[in-house]
């Protein structure tokens, strides 16, 4: 179907070298996954009574949603605030979201011992108002369907005036087209209260996903447990968001071939020191105020961890955006981006897992070959889907110029 | 999105045509963004969904019952026979061999955790300065405000009236945060099963103790152990022997106030820390969490203010910008 539509020379192609090795690390990653659904989670990963949850959860779901932060954080500068120039980045950050949390789902089903049984959260009378996690589930199924609707409008601009089925489904062509027409003006009436029902969906979820957590006690290291991890989840999810907009920007540029935005992702950039600052601050006044300061020059494991989390993840991206020449920069801008999402992977995986110990240690957990071959296939898939969009929905607005 | 034609329309297309078509874009914004009708509706969403959530939560509400039951275990007493963990197997028809099997002393080589072919195991302390080592019988705590019913999303686990914390496995959707919110670790899961894994707990025999019988484990000890009855009572019985034997005992009734209290209680000879148990405070954990959560969700107050302040900032600064926008225009007009 978009196959068939216009492909001039200038256009990019999908397939590069380097594109059929993230579709064999799919590949390795489906066979991986085809394995756990088969022969059960004890068979392919290295999960046990003391380590429930490992890379799929701190990984896949965890990292994934905050990653999956530019949508919002997005929306919310270039439509709520009205930032005119901020315009052109909503829709791939917009569907960096909608894969992202496309995938975040199928994280949790693949970790999901009895995945059959998923469904029971939609269910009223199995639901259980004191959980995080069910905060959590319903919000980001909410939010799932919030962006696939965002993401209509794409869909309609696309193909209105370009339905084209072949054959005997030509009848069809022109029903289809007037459906698109009538979808289209009827979203466009009710847009505004997506796109904030997104932002206040995300702002809930992100913070419960730091909730989460508090309840697993003295199992987490007190340099992480805190009653105030939602508000930190929350304000790096803010800082990543920007962040991965950026990160995702350059990217596309240097893969597609169309000149950096830089002008305008500095722009953008100037929001990441003072969410880093903020929350600096939050978390020091915590760390104080907790007296669990003392645990930074222990020299335990966890210290190095923290110093190495909080100082390449916060500290360093702050300096690096405070200095005007950097932050004007394609590579310091990449270079802050990567940094930002660097470290919020590390705090993530951090509280999901490596500063997670449980009461009485078993045996230390390492994910076993299939679970990093799931992760590292999802994200190859993640890489197919984006690439594939965006060559043939109107996402990039450079890209657009290129081809025209 | 809003601004759809932004993306259509290249960037120096914006610049060519001017503020003419952002002001224009603006002006709908104002007029759309967040129309008194919307917010109504949206709220009434919001109202609908609260009501039933409190409604499910109001129903989940425990009162503890006062004749609720528990065990009390006099850790001075225990010979580590290990007679009850084949009496829980048993009962519970998991695979045990034969009694006689328990004499067995090398399974106290090695620390054990409850797993799901075995409720409850025993494990050996070594004595202070040659002095007789320490039996300790673990199960699942069933805590008076469990933090694994709390996570729970669909309420596969629950308290029961009688002291039971309990599983459904109707229910379960296997995502073991019950495992990960459990401060003791003595949750269990079926790995090996690929469709029909369950999480493997004591239940403290509920299957018996409905019919009246005892719990298997605390029928089969033979240096009685293990009492089963009243919390309240057992928790007076427990004190009654700390005070009559202030040697034999440290005073210190384990799970009496630990993570928020339990139906499990412990007596011991010397300090709980020795012997592995893990400290808590007097407060469960679900207790923090419940209170965050239900703090910044109650009413549903904090969520639907921040949807109306984010549509009041659209609505506001949209106005603005076309406000702008057309003072501009009047003035490049003449």
């Amino acid at each position: 179907m978009t196959r068939q539509h216009s492909i001039d020379a200038s256009r990019p192609r999908f397939f590069t070298p380097g594109v059929w090795v993230v579709v064999a690390i799919a590949l390795i990653g489906a066979a991986a996954l085809l394995a756990r659904f088969i022969f059960g989670l004890g068979r392919v990963t290295n999960l046990d009574n003391g380590y429930p949850w490992g890379i799929w959860i701190a990984i896949d779901v965890a990292c994934g949603v905050a990653l999956a932060a530019g949508g919002f954080t997005t929306a919310f500068v270039a439509h709520l605030t009205n930032r005119e120039e901020f315009h052109p980045l909503v829709r791939p950050a917009l569907l960096t979201a909608m894969i992202g949390y496309t995938f975040v789902a199928l994280g949790v089903m693949t970790d999901l011992g009895r995945f059959w049984a998923m469904w029971h959260v939609m269910l009223p009378w199995m639901w259980q108002g004191n959980s995080v996690l069910f905060e959590v589930a319903i919000c980001v199924m909410t939010y799932v369907t919030v962006l696939y609707i965002e993401f209509l409008p794409i869909v309609c601009e696309r193909f209105i005036g370009r339905v084209r089925l072949p054959g005997a489904l030509r009848v069809l062509n022109g029903p289809i087209d007037r459906l698109l027409r009538a979808l289209d003006a009827a979203l466009g009436r009710v847009m505004s209260v997506f796109i904030i029902l997104g932002v206040v969906l995300s702002c809930m979820h992100q913070s419960s996903l730091g909730t989460l957590m508090v309840i697993s006690g003295a199992k987490l290291h007190p340099l992480w447990q805190t009653p105030m991890l939602p508000m930190f989840f929350l304000l790096s999810a803010f800082a990543v968001g920007f962040s991965m907009v950026i990160f995702e920007s350059l990217l596309a540029s240097n893969s597609l071939r169309f000149k950096p935005e830089t002008d305008l992702l500095a722009r953008l950039a100037r929001f990441i020191p003072i969410l880093l600052g903020i929350y600096t601050i939050a978390k020091v006044i915590d760390l104080l105020n907790r007296g669990a300061g003392f645990h930074l020059l222990d020299g335990s494991r966890a210290s190095v961890l923290f110093i190495i989390e909080f100082g390449l993840g916060v500290v360093a991206p702050f300096i690096i955006l405070m200095v005007d020449r950097w932050r004007h920069s394609a590579r310091g801008l990449f270079a802050a981006a990567s940094l930002v999402i660097a470290g919020v992977v590390m705090n993530r995986l951090d509280v999901f897992l490596l500063a997670y110990t449980p009461t009485i240690e078993t045996r230390p957990y390492f994910p076993a070959p299939a679970e990093f071959a799931v992760t590292a296939g999802f994200i190859a898939m993640i890489v197919l889907i984006y690439r594939f969009i965006v060559l043939n929905f109107p996402v990039i607005e450079r890209l657009e110029e290129v081809r025209a | 999105m809003f601004a759809l034609p932004a993306n259509k329309a290249s960037r120096s297309d914006i610049e060519a045509r001017g503020h003419v078509k952002a002001s224009v874009r603006n002006a709908t914004f104002a007029r759309e963004a967040l129309s008194r009708r919307d917010f109504v509706k949206i709220s009434g969403v919001c109202a609908a969904g609260l009501a039933t959530a409190s409604a499910a939560r109001a129903s989940e509400k425990q009162t503890l019952d006062a004749d609720r039951k528990g065990v009390l275990v006099d850790l001075t007493v225990c010979v580590g026979c290990r007679r009850c963990e084949w009496a829980c197997n048993n009962a519970n028809e998991l695979p045990h061999g034969e009694l006689s099997d328990c004499d067995d002393q090398s399974v106290f080589d090695s620390r054990r955790r409850p797993t799901s072919i075995h409720l409850t195991v025993v494990n050996r302390v070594p004595g202070r300065d040659g002095a007789a080592p320490t039996f300790i019988k673990t199960q699942c705590m069933h805590c008076e405000h469990p933090a694994c019913v709390s996570a729970c999303l669909v309420g596969a686990m629950r308290k029961t009236a009688a002291g039971s914390v309990i599983y459904d496995a109707s229910r379960c959707i296997g995502c073991r945060y019950c495992m990960v919110a459990c401060p003791y670790q003595f949750a269990a899961y079926e790995y090996e099963k690929a469709l029909t894994p369950q999480v493997k707990k004591c239940q403290l025999c509920q299957s018996r103790t409905s019919r009246g019988e005892l719990p298997a484990c605390v029928a089969m000890c033979p240096v009685e152990a293990l009492t089963y009855g009243r919390r309240d009572e057992l928790l007076k019985l427990a004190h009654e022997r700390i005070d009559c034997n202030p040697d034999r005992y440290v005073n210190h009734v384990y799970g009496e106030h630990e993570g928020g209290g339990t139906s499990w209680l412990y007596l011991a000879d010397r300090p709980f820390t020795e012997l592995g148990f893990p400290e808590l405070g007097p407060d469960s954990p679900a207790q923090l969490t419940e209170t965050i959560q239900h703090g910044i969700f109650k009413g549903f107050a904090a969520p639907i203010m921040l949807f109306g302040l984010l549509g009041a900032i659209g609505k506001l600064s949209h106005a603005r910008a076309a406000h702008t926008h057309a003072v501009q225009t009047e003035k490049v007009t003449p």
